[in-house]
């Protein structure tokens, strides 16, 4: 009788790759669920297009590099990709644009570093990027929210996607916007003044990101991830509106709870710096790391040009992943000192 | 109450424990055959001292240790052995070792043996010899000799003793019942241990899935020299470094032992074998082996002979063949699989694990790393596992060392959670292996460079010297002619003097020397006939065998041929020339003859020798060697040389005694044969 010579160890905990990644899907469904309640169907059109043309690509270019491709497509590394970068992007985006960012997303962002787990850069912010600098007014056109103005439906939605030229939509400024715009308003007065303002933070906007953390929270729980990048990022964001709150001027940067509940706090926090490819993987590399895209996040929402500043922060802080991972390193069982070489 | 301390990482594999404990330890029995490996342990495999045909008893010593680290080996029942061999063995290698095999008798029949209950009378040499001699190694696992974790070295004091009962790996419960059911001897041998170290504290670590283990053991203490402590179930908890860190707070620095830190750490199942060396006087020839996995019908733990075949283990427990696709030897996290359930049980098989596919799946492909750190998260070393694996698959061997591979302790933690299944304990191995054979192979060059420039400085010198002497009796030659004019003395006659006395000494060397180049040639003849001879056994071996290399061998025999044709012209061209100098014409032709027919004769005397025989020739040649070398080293040592020379020279020694301990050891290997 032939026997199986293995190495140890012979069991295997139950956590799989594609588990992680349909995990991680499953746990945008509330964010995802708020953003069609708020801002009607043209997320869930964005993500429905962005998948089809992300499997496609993910299929040509493993094909290309000859790896097998059922096998590689089962990681569904691709989907979590195209899901995050359809939520980033603004409901009734055309059709090319979904393409383009897609495309520059698992193309230029994964498969010329040479597939999943070689990336530097977050592939989905590859792609935001890539079309923000790009496209900018197709980039910076949010449609109103429920409660703030008309919400399309279905057909118009699909039309918005698939047939552009016909699509005539209304868009308005974000609250980021009009915050980082106001020189003269007292944040009370500004909050009367506008319709997109709500409770603690934009209209809609609240809900969202109240959504993604309740997703994140469940991703924490299944311990995808540790809490320590998304903890740092968040405190490291509140102690700045904090410190810059000043209390609600017309040069404030707006309160902590204002800047935890709007635009893509909530979903970059635990949805995106937390991607491990590329971001730092030691305990006290994950604390730096979070810190500094919140440092960035802040500066570059109250100081920069842009709508919002997730991308771009963790995009440079991609860039000193490394960098931390090297200092960061634990200090080894039974030797004095952390870091290399000890 | 001792405080428990926390290490870093860990995992909580299903423990499947329960299976095994339901029935109590039950006896395997006496197999009809026994194959007992002579390396059981780490360190020297032992040496035989019992031949093919001799009969034994229960507990007689059939091997002696070779060295410091070893231990010996016992009888593990009366009988006949049958052969001293190699055997497959359950080692992580898969190959065959040296095995001594008995053909038992039944009747089980004791060497005659007697404890010391009174332990403490004993010294602690006297002791730490008995452990050594009951054949003792680290029943957990490891297998490491017991009599050398023991020894206190001086100027060392422990604080701690440590009785290891964590047992975290799965499936495995020889511990577990070994507490359960011999509390009283482990109890005893840790006081017999704790009579040697002279600790501090003892303690007794078991994870709080043992509770009857727990309250079995409390209950046999009995005192308040010895405490239990209890800590929460986390797998590696029961690896050495982990549970020291545990029960004490301490990390064993890296490279370094727990004694460095105050602490020694035994198996409960050593602990009990030490009880039995020395109160019983009976050495380590069973153990305690859980017998599970759903591949067998009756899981359940076994009191088994040492060199118990695991097919005759397993049949106990009703093995079904079909339904178990590999066997390991330990736990689902560390064990080994075993090449052939016919390998024998060893005195480090603390499980013997027989799964179904559905139970321990073959693991699926790998997929790409995504650095998600979760093997991080897991690594009871604090090591960077996702870091490491990249370094081991681009070779980077010194980042490896640069980031502590070498304090990986292959617990599988991180291959256990890996989400994209790779086997990175794999590479670990694989890299630590490279490593290991590059410093090898780096201090062997080294060790060369060392001795080649040793002798090339030798030459120079030995030039130089050549070179002074020639000098200074030119000097003296000058200086002599000058008084010799001064003196009167006839310089012409001087010189005729020296000149005959220059010839004298030039024939009587030269007869020496046509003496040596004799010898020579004969030996040459000798050496070119064995290998026509071996170069025709080879032809015809091919030739039966319908090989392709019938032509290839065939030109070899025919120039091996003309190489003996060269070698025996030689010789009796010599003969001749001898013949005629020394004035014995007459018998030139025979003189030749003569040689070759001296030459032919030692051949076919080294043909007709045993392997035996052979084998002592061997040897005899090279302790003359070794002889030698040891005078020149003494030589060069007492004429102070330089450090160099004696080093190079020392190496030689030292290769040489290893060449006449393995010609030794050959040789009774044949003789047994």
């Amino acid at each position: 009788m032939s026997m199986l010579r293995l190495t140890s160890p012979h069991a295997h905990g139950p956590q799989s790759t594609p588990r992680v990644m349909q995990t991680v899907l499953l746990a945008t469904v509330p964010g995802i669920l708020v953003l069609t309640h708020f801002f009607g169907f043209g997320t869930l059109v964005n993500i429905l297009w962005g998948s089809v043309v992300a499997l496609t690509l993910e299929s040509i270019a493993l094909k290309i590099r000859g790896r097998p491709v059922g096998f590689y497509l089962k990681d569904c590394s691709a989907l979590v990709t195209a899901f995050l970068l359809c939520i980033a992007l603004p409901p009734y985006s055309p059709w090319w644009l979904i393409a383009v960012g897609i495309a520059s997303a698992i193309l230029l962002g994964k498969h010329f570093y040479g597939g999943l787990g070689y990336n530097p850069f977050n592939p989905a912010m590859v792609g935001y990027v890539v079309l923000l600098i790009s496209f900018p007014v197709q980039m910076t056109s949010w449609a109103p929210p429920r409660g703030a103005g008309e919400v399309p439906g279905l057909i118009e939605a699909l039309q918005a996607c698939f047939l552009p030229a016909a699509y005539d939509g209304t868009t308005m400024a974000t609250p980021l916007d009009i915050l980082r715009q106001n020189e003269s308003l007292l944040m009370e007065d500004l909050w009367a003044q506008s319709p997109v303002f709500g409770r603690w933070a934009g209209i809609g906007w609240e809900w969202v990101n109240i959504a993604f953390l309740a997703g994140g929270l469940w991703l924490l729980q299944r311990r995808i991830f540790t809490w320590h990048a998304p903890v740092a990022m968040l405190a490291s964001i509140a102690l700045l509106a904090a410190i810059f709150y000043d209390g609600g001027s017309s040069a404030s940067g707006g309160s902590p709870l204002f800047h935890l509940l709007s635009g893509a706090t909530m979903f970059g926090a635990f949805f995106i710096i937390t991607d491990p490819v590329s971001s730092a993987v030691s305990v006290r590399g994950r604390l730096i790391y979070g810190a500094l895209i919140g440092v960035l996040v802040y500066v570059i929402r109250v100081r920069g040009n842009y709508p919002d500043a997730v991308a771009f922060a963790v995009l440079i802080m991609n860039f000193a992943a490394p960098f931390i991972d090297y200092y960061t390193q634990p200090r080894t069982y039974g030797h004095k000192r952390a870091g290399p070489g000890s | 109450m001792n405080r428990i301390h926390r290490f870093h990482g860990g995992v909580h594999p299903p423990e499947n424990k329960r299976q095994s404990v339901r029935t109590p330890i039950a006896s395997a029995g006496i197999p009809p055959q026994l194959i007992v490996p002579l390396s059981q342990h780490i360190g020297a495999p032992a040496a035989p001292v019992v031949s093919p045909g001799d009969k034994v008893l229960k507990g007689q010593l059939i091997a002696e240790p070779q060295g410091l680290v070893s231990v010996p080996i016992h009888a593990p029942s009366s009988g006949e052995v049958v052969a001293v061999e190699d055997r497959l063995v359950p080692h992580i290698s898969g190959h065959s070792a040296p095995c001594i095999v008995i053909d038992t008798d039944g009747r089980d029949a004791w060497i005659e043996h007697h404890g010391t209950p009174e332990f403490r009378a004993l010294d602690d040499a006297t002791l730490l010899e008995c452990i050594r001699n009951a054949g003792i190694a680290g029943m957990g696992g490891a297998g490491f000799p017991s009599s050398v974790k023991l020894r206190v070295r001086e100027g060392k004091t422990i604080d701690t003793l440590i009785i290891n009962g964590t047992e975290c790996e799965p499936y495995i419960t020889a511990d577990d019942v070994l507490m359960r059911e011999r509390a009283d001897a482990i109890v005893a041998g840790a006081r017999i241990l704790s009579h040697l170290t002279h600790p501090a504290e003892t303690l007794i670590g078991i994870e709080d899935n043992k509770p009857e283990s727990i309250e079995a053991m409390r209950a046999a203490i009995d005192g308040d020299d010895i405490r239990v402590v209890v800590f929460p179930t986390k797998y590696p908890s029961g690896g050495e470094k982990q549970l020291i860190e545990i029960l004490t707070g301490k990390q064993v620095p890296s490279g370094g032992l727990p004694a460095d830190v105050g602490v020694i750490c035994q198996n409960v199942g050593t602990a009990a074998a030490v009880y039995d060396a020395v109160v019983r006087g009976r050495p380590l020839i069973s153990r305690i082996t859980t017998v599970t996995g759903e591949g067998v019908r009756e899981p359940q733990n076994f009191e088994v002979l040492i060199g118990t075949p695991m097919s005759y283990l397993l049949a106990k427990a009703g093995y079904q063949e079909a339904a178990s696709n590999r066997l390991i030897m330990g736990g689902p996290m560390m064990g080994f699989t075993v090449p052939d359930p016919a390998v024998p049980i060893i005195k480090t098989t603390n499980c013997l694990l027989a799964p179904t596919e559905a139970e321990l799946p073959t693991p699926p492909p790998a997929q790409a790393c995504i650095r998600c750190g979760m093997c991080a998260t897991a690594c009871p070393a604090s090591l960077l596992p996702q870091q490491l694996f990249w370094f081991a698959q681009g070779k980077e061997y010194e980042k490896l060392e640069e980031h502590n591979l070498f304090d990986c302790i292959e617990c599988g933690a991180c291959s256990y959670v890996c989400p994209s299944h790779i086997p990175l304990v794999q590479y670990y191995r694989a890299s630590k292996a490279e490593i290991l054979q590059q410093r090898r192979d780096h201090a062997k060059a080294e060790h060369a460079r060392q001795r080649f420039e040793a002798r090339q400085e030798r030459i120079e010198r030995e030039e130089r010297e050549k070179e002074a002497k020639r000098a200074a009796r030119k000097q003296a030659a000058e200086a002599k002619v000058k008084g010799d004019s001064s003196d009167g003395e006839d310089p012409i006659q001087a010189a005729i003097e020296r000149a005959r006395a220059k010839k004298a000494a030039q024939q009587t060397q030269g007869a020496a020397s046509q003496e040596d180049e004799l010898a020579s040639l004969e030996k040459a003849v000798v050496s070119a006939r064995k290998r026509l001879d071996t170069a025709n056994e080879k032809l015809a071996q091919a030739e039966k065998e319908g090989s392709d290399r019938v032509a290839a061998l065939a030109t070899g025999v025919e120039k091996t041929r003309a190489k003996l044709d060269n070698a025996e012209a030689a010789l009796r061209a010599h003969a001749q020339r001898a013949g005629e100098t020394t004035g014995q014409a007459s018998g030139d032709t025979d003189a030749a003859q003569l040689a070759i027919e001296k030459a032919r004769a030692a051949r076919a005397a080294d043909a007709q020798l045993s392997p035996g025989e052979k084998a002592k020739a061997t040897l005899t040649s090279l302790e003359q060697r070794l002889e030698k070398s040891r005078e020149k080293l003494a030589q060069r040592k007492a004429a102070d040389d330089e450090a160099k020379i004696i080093e190079a020279l020392e190496s030689t020694v030292e290769r040489l005694g290893e060449k006449v301990e393995q010609a030794r050891k050959q040789l009774e290997v044949t003789e047994k044969a």
